[in-house]
């Protein structure tokens, strides 16, 4: 299995749509064959259109809010000793999180496609309330499926999906998160894709949906190449991107622009939850050897038994609580391209107390576990190693978890 | 492709009414009972689809996704449902067997292992929800070298060139999903829209045996008789669903049901 150069990852799936002839495809009711089909047709013609791109970055410009900070955390970098510590502060974006860019292309597409209602589902709740969010820019009905126990830990964005005149149906089949989220969502498009669109929140589910999501997040590599070279006149001979994986939206988009350098100076870290620590769950199929399997239509590393059913997993964030990973990690982990590792609940924790310590940002419970394997590689990294972070989430989300835990008030 | 599948359509035919076929999960509500109503529905039924359960169903249903569940509860592995269908097939009361789930636990358990171990347990036919047409095309040839039918679905949104194609691809048996909806979804086509376009796929090729599934129950089922099968699934697992909750035998309720659906199309 090889990564090519010069062409977009997003682009290196066979006519089947697997990524390395195994990752990825379309393991779909037949019912979606052709909604599928219609999106494809619509993005593809859409995707190098000089209108739509314009369209598109004037929305992330004027609405979203690009480009999003990239500071240094000098009093962290001073702390920790060793390479410096930057932030790419993606919670910067509208509504908290770089879930928006994904909500405003899938919302532009169902514009076009002349569908009135989009569905999405959500962890976090980010996915959700940026869709929701967007949804009522763009004049769309909104549905939002979310797993009960997601409502009951992310409760400040339930609020904001509510507020934004969103529906919010809570999914109680079994573990009442993300994964039965999208299996809700994916079954109330098939019963209703004439009339709706569907949003999934993350570089996951069948091959057109990965790719809508990787193309909508790549804004954020996009912003950050031009801001390292503005600020180091360079690519820095030793650059080190962290970034937290769930679906894997984020750290996609935090990493494409960079793919073609080579990995001794451009090195990506995806860090997966890694639940608690006196747990065997967890949520992180690429650290630790999950075998190949199908979810929500697409082939990947997933937590499941030897018969096939898909694993509950646990995580104290909401947003990597999920038992799969998108198609392309699976391809970057596979090419070696990427590096995969997992970071504990109470790491997260730390983590996200020493970096509200030190600095004025406060990343959510999910790029936590990033910051948390950065700041313990950065220790023994070299002083001109350049290690970025994506905070790619802002905590407010996570105050009643943060205050049960760590009595802290946001 | 003549197997007891065309058989039963055949001789359904003969006596001019389309074939029943009805759907239960495997392991519902416990192992012992699903074989017990596979045998007392056989009295009714032409052809048993036997559901293999899995725990993130994305074209199911409430009612399935609870029977799903139940069984998996239960501990219904894939060597039970084989046990099961060993056991049915074995008894006096054996009809054709079709089972159905999705792809993952075929993949897991090895296709060619899986496809033999269908073959030991006599079972006729397979439906995998996610495994469409064109990516179904090299597992559909396995099933048909080990003669046991690949059923290929279609649905309301299947344009005109894939219907081709699909019909094309296709065994002895097609299986036509009435509306958009998953498993069990209110009945929301009129039964004559639905024949309209059953009709257009028996014009393709009258060949082959085209059922049609998804929101039949018996208020619905005596209006699209003219096809030449008929499933109920999502009714049948809402009625185990019931007769556990109001504390009756879901194998005397079950039968009784299928009793009625079949009088209907008679």
């Amino acid at each position: 299995m090889k990564l090519k150069k010069k062409i977009s990852v997003l682009d290196q799936h066979d006519k089947f749509g697997f990524w390395g002839g195994k990752f990825g495809g379309n393991f779909v009711p037949e019912t979606l064959k052709k909604p599928i089909n219609d999106l494809e047709l619509l993005f593809n013609k859409l995707k190098n259109n000089k209108k739509f791109l314009s369209e598109r970055d004037r929305y992330f410009k004027n609405w979203v809010g690009a480009p999003t900070r990239f500071i240094k955390l000098s009093n962290l970098t001073e702390h920790v000793g060793g390479a410096e510590i930057w932030s790419k502060v993606v919670s910067d974006a509208n509504g908290g999180a770089h879930k928006i860019y994904n909500a405003t292309v899938h919302c532009l597409l169902a514009k076009k496609s002349g569908k009135r209602i989009i569905c999405g589902d959500t962890g976090a709740g980010y996915a959700g309330k940026m869709l929701s969010m967007a949804a009522k820019k763009f004049g769309l009905k909104c549905k939002i499926f979310m797993g009960a126990k997601d409502i009951e830990r992310q409760q400040p964005n339930v609020k904001a999906i509510k507020s934004n005149g969103a529906e919010i149906v809570p999914v109680y089949s079994g573990s009442q998160t993300l994964v039965d989220a999208v299996s809700e969502c994916m079954r109330f498009w098939v019963a209703n894709c004439d009339t709706t669109a569907m949003c999934v929140g993350s570089t996951v589910g069948p091959n057109i949906f990965v790719k809508i999501c990787g193309w909508s997040t790549s804004q954020i590599s996009r912003e950050l190449k031009i801001q390292i070279l503005d600020e180091f006149g360079n690519i820095p001979k030793r650059l080190k991107l962290y970034n937290c994986v769930g679906g894997g939206s984020s750290s996609f988009g935090f990493w494409n622009e960079f793919m073609d350098y080579d990995k001794k100076q451009v090195e990506f870290i995806g860090v997966e939850a890694g639940g608690p620590s006196k747990s065997k769950k967890h949520a992180a199929p690429l650290t630790y050897g999950s075998k190949i399997g199908i979810l929500h239509g697409a082939a990947q590393y997933v937590n499941q038994n030897s018969e096939g059913q898909i694993d509950e997993t646990e995580s104290i964030s909401a947003g990597l609580d999920y038992p799969g990973v998108s198609p392309l990690h699976c391809f970057l982990k596979d090419t070696k391209r990427a590096r995969y590792t997992a970071a504990s609940d109470e790491d997260a924790l730390k983590a996200f107390k020493i970096v509200s310590k030190y600095e004025t940002i406060r990343p959510s419970l999910e790029p936590s576990h990033a910051f948390s394997v950065a700041i313990s590689e950065a220790k023994k990294l070299s002083k001109d190693t350049v290690v970025v972070v994506n905070s790619c989430g802002d905590a407010y989300k996570d105050r009643k978890i943060l205050e049960k835990k760590l009595g802290v008030r946001l | 492709m003549i197997n007891s599948i065309s058989k039963a359509f055949n001789s359904a035919k003969k006596e001019g009414r389309p074939a029943l076929l009805t759907y239960t999960v495997a392991g519902d509500n416990t192992k012992k009972n699903s074989l017990k109503i596979l045998k007392a529905v056989s009295k009714y039924a032409d052809i048993c689809e036997l559901g293999f359960p899995h725990n993130t169903p994305i074209a199911d249903g409430g009612q399935i996704q609870t029977s799903s569940y139940r069984a998996i509860k239960n501990g219904t592995k894939i060597k039970d449902v084989f046990k099961i269908v060993k056991d049915f097939k074995s008894s006096k009361f054996s009809k054709p067997i079709i089972l159905m789930g999705y792809f993952n636990m075929i993949l897991q358990y090895g296709q060619n292992k899986f496809l033999n171990d269908c073959k030991k347990n006599k079972i006729d036919g397979l439906i995998v929800v996610d495994l469409p047409w064109p990516e179904n095309k090299k597992f559909a040839n396995k099933c048909k070298k080990k003669s046991i039918s690949f059923v290929q679905l279609i649905s309301p949104t299947t344009s005109k060139n894939r219907l081709i194609s699909i019909i094309k691809d296709s065994h002895n048996m097609i299986y036509y999903i009435s509306m958009l909806s998953t498993t069990g979804g209110k009945l929301k086509v009129s039964p004559k829209k639905i024949l309209l376009n059953y009709e257009k796929i028996k014009s393709i090729n009258s060949n082959k045996n085209c059922v049609i599934g998804f929101g039949i129950t018996e208020k619905s089922i005596s209006s699209l008789k003219s096809a030449d099968g008929l499933v109920v699934g999502s009714a049948i697992c809402r009625e185990i669903t019931n007769s556990l909750n109001n504390r009756q035998n879901p194998v005397t309720k079950v039968s009784n049901m299928v009793k009625k659906l079949k009088n209907k199309i008679l």
